[in-house]
């Protein structure tokens, strides 16, 4: 009891400190704000304004109805360029995907003869020459056997595989991204906020002058865990509502009470690991340092840029050690597919373990650094 | 020299200075001598620091003109003529030194930057040190000399280049007796070996200003009185100097109350404090050696010794804050326990730097310490406007604790430190660096406390007069404690004439019985000046290329910094080399191991044969079959599959009669661009079975092979993610590193208070910024070649293009991140917000608008703008061509071109913000 109330003091004077510091709050805003913002909206779609050229060696009324599929916004305007320039646009990486229609495509095609059509791909850029290829020899054979059909030449089985989204029918890539930017800030956001709170603290004597105090090194650590995370969830809550939902329009399908509550949890996971960096490092230079090491591998390989089970096995396990791995999938769970608690528990269950492992060891960690 | 005396050094006329809504100096005029030893005095807050720096050209001129060797200290030009001239030491404990750099590195740098040559360097450091005594320390680094060695390497590097005009800001603040002794006396040799050279000292201590022939006295933004000190005293009549300055105050007359201390009644009680052999270890270092005393009830008792004697450190081990090796510690008839909050609620604690919290009030900072000790809502109140009225400090009740003045700050602290009626106080250099006046009341509020209270108190303290107000002293020097008494037989002991010269005999008989009799021979009488034989005057023929040889000594000094911080050195290197190792192999938009499950409502050979072509790719991995829709969805949900297969009953039969037949692919679309991924797959597979299917089917009218569309996967012919990220990375990790650093490094400049010789001396904006990023850029090249190495060797990623022009790229690239860097420094004065600002602002277009997932091209919006306006889209772009492309320099030069803009916006934008002067 006397315990809880030193952290809930010492929280208090964190919050007032926080508020009156205006650049922190602006860094908040634009954290929280401005880049959650610009992140989600500005992805677009994978393959989205792609540049494409196309060699037709045919000029055809096949070959031009064929150009004809390449509309915005998933391709630029189509550029039409000769079989010599192939080589030299694709190093200056002028076009991600040249098309070439060979000569008397349109008559073989007719006649049932084998005609091919080249796609080179830019493979640097893997997943949009992935996708991008895919969508382009759709359209490509749709248009064939639709001309075919045409033609009365051919006749082959009308088979459809009808592909649904579940989750999100459009396949709007800003609901996803915009997921995982509001837990990339958050990773970044507490893990600074508290660590250099610590650090400031030691190297400004305060922490000194708090520890000789009736105080536990807990209670001061555990002060500014849920002083900092009660002012960033209550950001976060802020941006979920207005920019999230309001300004990018992603529906919530889950309990919102819920995401809140594994947010929460997720904010107090950060906040320790901010709490361990500020602890180790001696200057705020390591700590700069540490904390790019912790924070930039969290936001490459919590599934955020690519999935987790594309990772080799041994990437997996130590990717299971960052809480935001298993935050962004909490959050997927019940932002997109509605699931309530039974389904995401697990998630949950890993968060708060992790947040309360961090938080001993940190502790524990404490005191001995000051002694130095 | 006559000339000298009718020209004044320094003109100042009508000057007002204000910080916020303070007024630090308030329409000051006055007129400095030259070739005198000019003292300033005055309390806290009268403006002497501000009036220093303003002389000294570090500080801008807000209102008013200073004139210094006839020109106006408002021109620019006219500070860099000058400024050669000048020497300005700044406050604070060695504060303008490199502490990481030795002693001769430090001097090295001050005199490149006054333009010494080699040669000419190597003799004044040696000239100097020798005159110091410092010769022997050469290679120790600054921060691990003592306090007071510290303002001796500080006075020798503004000595470096010969000043005509030395100008020193409070240089003995905390700084003990004996090395005091020993700084004036340095100080007048110089006087006397260079009588033309003006000296301009500001100190605390008024028994100093004896050492001046000429005295400012100061107070609340004004002078008081400029006169020699025989003119002070027959203008009020005091012969004492304390005297005389309170008389100045005052208007003339002395008010003075000389502070009483009623004698002590001895206790019989047990001791409240007892040490026995108490020691302390760092490594081989033995800070605190055997240390053995007893202090009693309502005693006061002072703590004394040189700086770094280990005084500190004991006191850390008497409140738990440090374990001692040895040895143990008693407070209560208790061994400290660093657990045991029981004993700390009885101790109240002051530390040497000053701990509240600067954001608060007065009255929060009050409130919230007597909430931590628990003294309940109401009675924390009353105890807090209680303390408000008894220290004095009703006026500032709600002022931010930052903004009251020294003396009053620290009696805030005091008034802290009893929020809770500890029985023992324990006070680390509570008055250090405070003015008389405000030291008689702080004591004043001791004494009542001891004596009418019974509160048993332990400080330090480098004051003679105050530890003269002791009942007991004990002298610590090296670690041990040579005398334990009271003041007066502590000098009669020592046959001394008062404790200060006690306490300089009993340390040099220390110190003559440690080290033979060699260090106690007396200084070695060596000329200190440069231009002693020679007469004033004369010009020095700077060396060429001047502002290259500054630039070169700002990295130099960085560079050794850096080098002496192998945690900082390991991050940047190793630090990269594992993240690269770590994203090389992880992050990979490859889709495997995709989990699915097939829901078969068919059953039959040919929906077996459907699915078969799923079961046998390397991207999916069969999970059980789904049985009903709920429980596809319901697996969905849980994230159990992301691919449920649906096949429609009746499949088989229409496959085999040749109708049309359909079958549908459920994909979780949560990940979006995995979706897309899954789609192409999935299409792939499906198309496979159609095709088979096709071929045997007999009702095609004609069989002829279809259209074959050939994809020609180029520069990563099997579509692996590591040709594009292993490129990519090292383009992202040296933007975010080098920023990261470079803006630290600025930042902490200007928070440790080493910025100042950026103010006051010749270096111009752009050869301190340039120095300062140059090992950055060296880092950035060295993280390079690791980089491309191990994406080489390890990821076996062939480098097909012109690798000379992506190292001149790379140059390139890192001067901007280190620009940016530069640039984010500029504007922020903290290392937090440094950082802050470096990784908030930098993280967001380097990780996801350069192209490392996404080409820019595809972006939309803030986005594409923030990413076309980044380097790293430039610079990866290169990197990803050069790789996987084979670019020739013809090739690159576009993005070449593009990157040189960006190191030269940031760095302009960089000198643009940079202040010259502080404000």
């Amino acid at each position: 009891m006397p315990s809880l109330i030193n952290i809930w003091w010492l929280g208090t004077k964190e919050l007032k400190e926080l508020i009156k510091d205006v650049t922190m709050m602006l860094f908040i805003v634009w954290s929280l704000g401005v880049s959650v913002y610009t992140q989600a909206s500005g992805s677009g779609e994978t393959v989205n304004n792609a540049a494409i050229a196309i060699i037709d060696e045919d000029q055809s009324q096949l070959s031009r109805s064929i150009i004809d599929l390449f509309y915005p916004p998933y391709f630029q305007k189509v550029q039409t360029i000769s079989a010599a320039e192939i080589d030299r646009a694709m190093d200056k990486g002028q076009f991600t995907f040249i098309v070439e229609i060979p000569p008397r495509f349109e008559a073989d095609t007719r006649v049932g003869k084998n005609a091919e059509i080249h796609v080179s791909a830019d493979a640097t850029a893997v997943q949009q020459a992935g996708i991008g290829t895919g969508y382009i020899q759709n359209i490509i054979s749709q248009e064939v056997t639709r001309y075919r059909q045409e033609m009365q030449s051919y006749r082959g089985l009308d088979s459809t595989l009808a592909k649904r989204r579940a989750f999100n029918p459009n396949g709007t890539l800003a609901w996803f991204s915009a997921l995982v930017a509001l837990t990339d800030q958050l990773s970044m956001l507490m893990i600074i906020l508290t660590g250099a709170a610590l650090l400031r603290e030691r190297e400004h004597g305060t922490i000194e002058h708090l520890l000789v105090m009736p105080l536990r090194a807990s209670e001061i650590a555990l002060a500014k865990v849920w002083a900092n995370g009660l002012a960033i969830m209550v950001a976060f809550t802020l941006s979920l509502l207005l920019v999230v939902q309001g300004a990018l329009h992603v529906p919530i399908a889950g309990s919102r009470p819920l995401l809140l509550l594994g947010s929460a949890v997720y904010i107090c996971a950060a906040a320790s690991i901010g709490i361990l960096l500020g602890t180790i490092a001696r200057t705020m230079a390591q700590f700069a340092l540490l904390m790019m090491m912790s924070v930039m591998p969290m936001m490459m390989l919590s599934g955020g840029i690519s999935p987790v089970e594309s990772q080799p096995q041994w990437v997996q396990y130590l990717t299971w050690f960052f809480p935001s791995r298993h935050y962004i999938s909490f959050m997927q769970g019940i932002a997109y597919r509605g699931a309530d608690f039974s389904m995401v528990w697990r998630d949950f269950v890993t968060m708060l373990g992790m947040g309360v492992s961090f938080l001993t060891v940190s502790l524990l960690l404490f005191r001995r650094s000051l002694a130095g | 020299m006559d000339a000298g005396f009718t020209r004044p050094v320094a003109r100042i006329t009508g000057v007002s200075h204000r910080y916020g809504a303070t007024t630090a100096l308030g329409n000051v005029s006055l007129e400095l001598p030259s070739g005198r030893m000019i003292g300033l005095i005055g309390p806290d807050g009268a403006g002497k620091s501000t009036l220093l720096g303003l002389i000294a050209g570090a500080r801008k001129l807000q209102a008013g003109s200073v004139d210094v060797f006839d020109g106006s200290m408002g021109s620019a030009g006219h500070r860099r003529a000058v400024c050669t001239r000048i020497a300005y030491m700044p406050q604070g404990l060695g504060k303008n030194l490199y502490q990481e750099i030795s002693v001769a590195e430090n001097l090295s740098f001050f005199g490149t930057l006054f333009g010494l040559s080699a040669s000419e360097r190597e003799a004044r450091i040696r000239k100097l040190t020798a005159a110091t005594r410092l010769l022997p320390f050469l290679d120790r680094p600054a921060g691990k000399l003592s306090g007071g060695m510290k303002q001796k390497l500080g006075l020798c590097c503004a000595l470096i280049h010969d000043p005509d005009l030395l100008i020193l800001d409070e240089p003995t603040t905390g700084v003990d007796p004996l090395s005091r002794r020993q700084f004036w006396e340095l100080i007048a040799n110089l006087r006397r070996e260079r009588p033309s050279m003006t000296v301009l000292v500001s100190t605390a201590y008024i028994d100093e200003a004896a050492h001046c022939d000429w005295l400012v006295a100061m107070d609340h933004g004004h002078v008081l009185a400029s006169a020699t000190i025989e003119e002070l005293r027959s203008k009020t009549g005091a012969q004492d100097l304390d005297a005389v300055f309170i008389a100045l105050q005052h208007g003339g007359t002395s008010t003075h109350e000389q502070l009483v201390i009623p004698p002590r009644q001895a206790s019989t009680q047990a001791p409240v404090i007892v040490a026995k052999d108490l020691t302390a270890r760092f490594g081989t270092f033995t800070a605190v050696d055997r240390v053995s005393f007893a202090i009693e009830r309502g005693e006061i008792f002072g703590f004394l010794g040189s700086n770094g004697c280990g005084k500190t450190t004991t006191m850390k081990m008497l409140t738990g804050l440090l374990a001692p090796s040895e040895g143990m510690a008693e407070v209560y008839g208790q061994p400290v326990d660093a657990n045991d909050l029981s004993v700390r609620r009885r101790v109240g604690f002051m530390t040497q730097a000053f701990s509240l919290y600067g954001e608060l009030t007065v009255r929060d900072n009050l409130m919230l310490h007597a909430r931590l000790f628990h003294l309940g809502e109401q009675k924390s109140t009353q105890r807090t406007e209680q303390l408000i009225t008894e220290i004095g400090l009703s006026e500032y009740a709600d002022a931010k604790a930052t903004s009251l003045p020294l003396g009053l700050r620290q009696r805030l602290s005091l008034a802290v430190a009893i929020v809770h009626d500890p029985e023992l106080l324990i006070l680390d250099e509570p008055t250090s660096g405070v003015d008389p006046q405000a030291r008689d009341e702080f004591w004043r509020i001791l004494v009542d406390l001891s004596r009418n209270k019974g509160v048993t108190i332990f400080v330090s303290t480098h004051f003679m007069n105050e530890a003269m107000r002791c009942d007991r002293i004990s002298l610590m020097h090296a670690g041990r404690v040579l005398v334990c008494d009271t003041p007066t037989r502590v000098i009669e002991a020592e046959g001394a004439r008062d404790l200060e010269d006690a306490f300089v005999s009993c340390i040099e008989e220390a110190e003559s019985q440690a080290a033979g009799s060699a260090a106690s021979a007396p200084a070695p009488v060596v000329p200190l000046t440069a231009s002693a034989a020679a007469g004033s005057d004369q010009t020095r023929h700077l060396p060429p290329f001047m502002p290259i040889r500054r630039l070169l000594a700002y990295t130099r000094c960085e560079t050794r910094t850096l080098l002496r911080d192998p945690v900082r050195l390991a991050f940047a290197f190793l630090g990269s080399f594992l993240m690269l190792l770590i994203f090389g192999y992880g992050v990979s938009s490859d889709v495997s191991n995709l989990s699915y499950a097939a829901f078969d409502q068919d059953n039959t050979p040919e929906s077996r044969a459907y699915l078969a072509n799923f079961s046998s790719s390397r991207y999916f991995t069969e999970k059980s079959p789904i049985r009903s829709s709920d429980e596809m969805e319901a697996r969905m949900k849980s994230n159990d599959i992301t691919l449920a297969i649906e096949i429609p009953s009746g499949f088989g039969r229409l496959v085999k009669r040749g109708s049309d037949w359909q079958v549908s692919a459920w994909i979780d679309g949560a990940n979006t661009s995995r979706a897309s991924t899954i789609e192409g797959y999935v299409q792939a597979a499906h198309n496979l079975f159609a095709e088979q299917r096709s071929r045997e089917s007999s009702s095609a009218v004609a069989t002829g092979p279809s259209t074959t569309i050939l994809v020609r996967n180029r520069y990563n012919p099997t579509g692996e993610s590591i040709y594009a990220i292993g490129p990519s990375v090292p383009a992202m990790l040296l933007m975010l590193f080098l920023a990261i650093l470079t803006a630290v490094s600025v930042a902490r400049d200007k928070e440790i208070g080493t910025i100042a010789n950026f103010y006051a001396t010749p270096v111009t904006r752009l050869e301190y910024l340039l120095g300062k990023q140059l090992p950055y850029i060296g880092i950035g090249m060295i993280n390079f070649l690791i980089m491309t190495a191990t994406v080489l060797f390890l990821f076996g990623v062939p480098l097909k293009g012109s690798a000379i022009t992506l190292a001149m790229g790379t140059v390139v690239y890192a001067a901007a991140a280190t620009g940016y860097g530069l640039f984010i420094s500029s504007f922020t004065s903290s290392q937090v917000a440094a950082i802050f600002a470096a990784a908030v602002l930098s993280m967001l277009p380097t990780m996801q608008f350069s192209g490392m997932m996404q080409p820019v091209s595809t972006l939309e919006g803030g986005a594409r703008l923030m990413g076309s306006m980044w380097p790293t889209t430039y610079y990866m772009h290169m990197s990803v061509g050069a790789f996987t492309k084979g670019l020739s320099f013809t090739d690159m030069q576009t993005d070449l071109l593009s990157l040189i803009a960006f190191p030269l916006v940031f760095v302009t934008f960089s000198v643009l913000l940079l202040k010259k002067q502080e404000k």
